[in-house]
């Protein structure tokens, strides 16, 4: 097998520069492995060779990690590695937040494999982001020995293209993903078995982890509503006849917007139902009774407020990702702030 | 109560031929004569019946339901008690199931989830159904049918259908014997009061249009949870109308061989007491979901359950119903386990439900339905394949110039099934 040329990237401390006293040290590149560094050859079976480490102090780290960046993928660029591995961090925070901010960097800007490694309470894990492998390690470098190898597998296999097994199996910390898989047994029996530990008051392993998801606190209410501009949406999926924009049935890529300037109400055959999560009918009927155009108009007649907005957002709220979800509202969010928009009344199926 | 006794027939072969029969493993049907039964439908105008084998290049979209033939050897006791006869309770004497064979129901779309079955290629080991041979009933209904009459119209067909191909099981020689002992409840109590009680709750979605299931013919919109027993879940009693997105709803086959059912009567009287199964309507109301699962727990502290399986039928909204259940059921000291599936996004980084509580801690999920897959073409498309674009898992540009379709597993039939009929799971990776 072909070496792998990588990158490295340490603190002042291990690439044996100083302790905390040269914690300032801007960053530095230089040829070959230095310290732990130099045992890495053997440790991966000869795959993997350091040919560039860089060396930087983890307080100039901390307070120009923008700086670091940049020189960091100016380097790693001009190196052309197939791989770039920083740390292990263990619990140093100030390393780790720059080994995985580096990590993520590189991935995504060059397109270069990253790992590192380091403890899971280390805000280094959060910012390595979700493409880049995290090694689990105790918080001090006692645990290198043991740590090391793992870090150097997963990166042989990133870089031959190989299948990288489980956290479990691999060491390294979850990323927020969940991946398909077969398992042994059908998903009856599974809950059979689960069941029967549980009532049994043995040990058992959910699946699935209840996710935890942001809190919207409720905006202030609105002190003079006959001034006020109102806008109207909905997540039912009312769009104009034909679904121009293809907004999906389910699991919407997009959120649109469309005209009702000048519209009193929303006619059969002119609107319809895009969504896929309900029984359509009543709504193709009178889209108005998904997203109420009719009644804004008469309160608007009324001076119940000062305008209708004129356009209203969509998009269809069935089975769609939570994180798309989150999208389509802060964008939508921000489009109505900016056109004056004070209140808005959101629909919901 | 009266002993349960399912009779299995594998079919190895199914052929048309002069007389609709089962022998030797082998079904032959009278396309012609299955074809007048339907036609006495007087809303269907035409009905094409095709044949779709496990390893053939045919594309099936978009499936409304799957039902098993089903036949019953009582007397003139149909297999689905309540939607052509009379109601009569199932569960009890003996049926006969034509197993390995589907009748897989298909036609002009009427709402957006309906799905796909590919009978080989990639998109055939997301699906049970692949491995069945489906008599497939392309419906054409007349004109002028508003969307319910359609959907009512093929869903009775289908059903009409797996009637008229069960019956020519009845005289056949059977493989497989599935017997449930009639026990009352006395009877379970009174087995061994060593072992926890156990009882199902199987939601089933009543939510309109294509998110209907009918429990002996009546729509479940109208219904409490109904208690039964477990040889009634498995005899016809509940029927689909199609519910939620294709990868998890439950069709009619799903509820005929409800797997959850299956795998408790295997433990039943060895490691627990199998006191029976709630099924229970999800209706899009708060106000409804609250009276459905108060309900439903009152029922499981009256017949003293101590654990608790809830097994979710489609998504999104029925979470809602699913974790309000399981934390006034844990509240009580009531074990609880769900079984779900996710919608994480196409990355697998989204939560993947739409409702949460910290009671929950025992989950069994089906899969990702995001997950996309590249579906090669096949040579023959039974239905109408433009319809790829426009059913829940697929989007414009989902059938591609090359009749390959990129699409999410939503969009296969029964992929995330939610009574965990298939092995399909998720790891945090």
């Amino acid at each position: 097998m072909a070496t792998i040329r990588a990158v490295h990237y340490l603190n002042q401390f291990f690439g044996q520069i100083g302790g905390e006293d040269m914690a300032n040290l801007p960053p530095r590149i230089i040829d070959g492995p230095v310290g732990f560094g130099t045992t890495i050859k053997a440790a991966s079976g000869d795959r993997i060779e350091i040919v560039k480490t860089i060396i930087c102090g983890d307080n100039y780290a901390a307070e120009n990690i923008e700086k670091l960046k940049e020189s960091v993928l100016e380097w790693v660029s001009g190196s052309s590695p197939q791989l770039f591995i920083a740390g292990p961090a263990f619990g140093a925070g100030r390393y780790g937040m720059a080994s995985g901010s580096l990590c993520s960097a590189v991935k995504k800007e060059l397109g270069i494999h990253a790992v590192t490694a380091m403890h899971p309470v280390n805000p280094g894990v959060e910012l390595a982001g979700r493409e880049v492998f995290v090694i689990e390690t105790k918080d001090s470098a006692q645990d290198l020995r043991r740590s090391l190898p793992l870090m150097l597998g997963i990166g042989v296999r990133l870089v031959d293209g190989l299948p990288v097994g489980s956290p479990q199996e691999e060491g390294y910390l979850p990323r927020g993903v969940r991946i398909n898989v077969r398992a042994p047994k059908r998903g009856s029996s599974r809950a059979v078995d689960m069941l029967l530990k549980k009532l049994a008051g043995e040990p058992f392993e959910t699946e699935l982890p209840m996710p935890t998801y942001d809190r919207v606190h409720p905006a202030p209410p609105l002190m003079d509503l006959a001034r006020a501009v109102i806008a109207i949406g909905t997540e039912g999926g009312i769009v104009p006849r034909g679904n121009p924009d293809r907004i999906e049935a389910h699991n919407a890529s997009k959120w649109c917007r469309y005209d009702i300037a000048g519209v009193d109400g929303l006619q059969e055959g002119d609107y319809e139902v895009a969504h896929g999560g309900f029984d359509p009918v009543a709504a193709n009927k009178d889209p108005d009774r998904v997203l109420p155009l009719d009644a804004a108009r008469i309160l608007e007649r009324e001076g119940r407020f000062r305008k209708l907005n004129d356009w209203y957002p969509v998009t269809v709220g069935n089975v769609t990702a939570v994180r798309s979800a989150e999208k389509y509202g802060r964008e939508m969010g921000e489009a109505l702030k900016n056109e004056g928009v004070q209140g808005v009344i959101l629909t919901s199926t | 109560m009266e002993e349960f006794i399912l009779r299995k027939i594998s079919i190895r072969e199914v052929k048309t031929g002069e007389y609709t029969e089962v022998k030797k493993g082998c079904l032959t049907i009278n396309i012609d004569d299955l074809a007048r039964t339907l036609l006495e439908d007087r809303h269907i105008r035409s009905v094409d019946i095709r044949l779709a084998r496990p390893g053939e290049s045919i594309r099936i979209v978009p499936v409304k339901d799957v039902i098993e033939p089903r036949g019953r050897i009582s007397g003139n006791e149909s297999p689905f008690p309540g939607v052509f006869s009379d109601p009569h309770v199932a569960g009890e004497g003996v049926t006969v199931s034509l197993d390995g064979v589907c009748v897989v129901t298909t036609g002009k779309m009427v709402n957006f989830q309906e799905g796909l079955i590919d009978m080989s290629g990639p998109g055939a080991e997301f699906s049970t159904f692949s491995r069945k041979s489906n008599v497939v009933l392309v419906i054409e209904p007349t004109d002028g049918l508003g969307k319910h009459e359609h959907e009512r119209v093929v869903r009775m067909a289908g059903l009409r259908a797996a009637a008229y191909l069960g019956q020519a099981g009845i005289s056949a020689e059977w493989d497989e014997e599935l017997r449930i002992p009639g026990q009352d409840l006395p009877d379970l109590y009174k087995a061994d009061p060593s072992l926890p009680r156990v009882l199902y709750v199987c939601q089933v979605i009543a939510e309109g249009l294509l998110h209907d299931n009918y429990i002996y013919g009546l729509n479940a919109q109208g219904s409490f949870p109904v208690l039964m027993t477990p040889g009634e879940v498995l005899d016809g009693s509940v029927v689909s109308g199609n519910c939620a997105a294709p990868c998890h709803k439950h069709t009619t086959y799903h509820h005929q061989n409800n797997p959850i059912v299956e795998d408790l009567l295997k433990e039943h009287g060895r490691t627990l007491v199998f006191l029976g199964v709630l099924v229970t309507p999800v209706k899009t109301a708060l106000v409804e979901k609250v009276r459905i699962c108060t309900q439903a727990f009152k029922m499981a502290r009256m017949l003293g359950a101590q654990g608790v399986i809830i097994s979710e039928d489609g998504g999104g909204n029925p979470e809602n119903d699913l974790m309000l259940l399981d934390r006034l059921l844990e509240k009580a000291g009531i074990r609880t386990v769900l079984v779900t599936d996710e919608y994480a996004g196409s990355d697998g980084a989204s939560p993947g439900l739409a409702d949460s509580t910290p009671e929950a801690d025992a989950v069994v999920t089906n899969g990702n339905g995001n997950q996309r897959v590249i579906l090669p073409p096949m040579e023959t498309v039974l239905g109408c394949p433009e319809c790829i674009d426009r059913i829940t898992g697929g989007h414009s540009g989902s059938l591609r110039p090359d009749g390959s379709v990129d699409m999410e597993i939503a969009g296969i039939m029964g992929s995330t099934n939610e009574l965990g009929l298939e092995n399909l799971m998720t790891v945090a990776m």
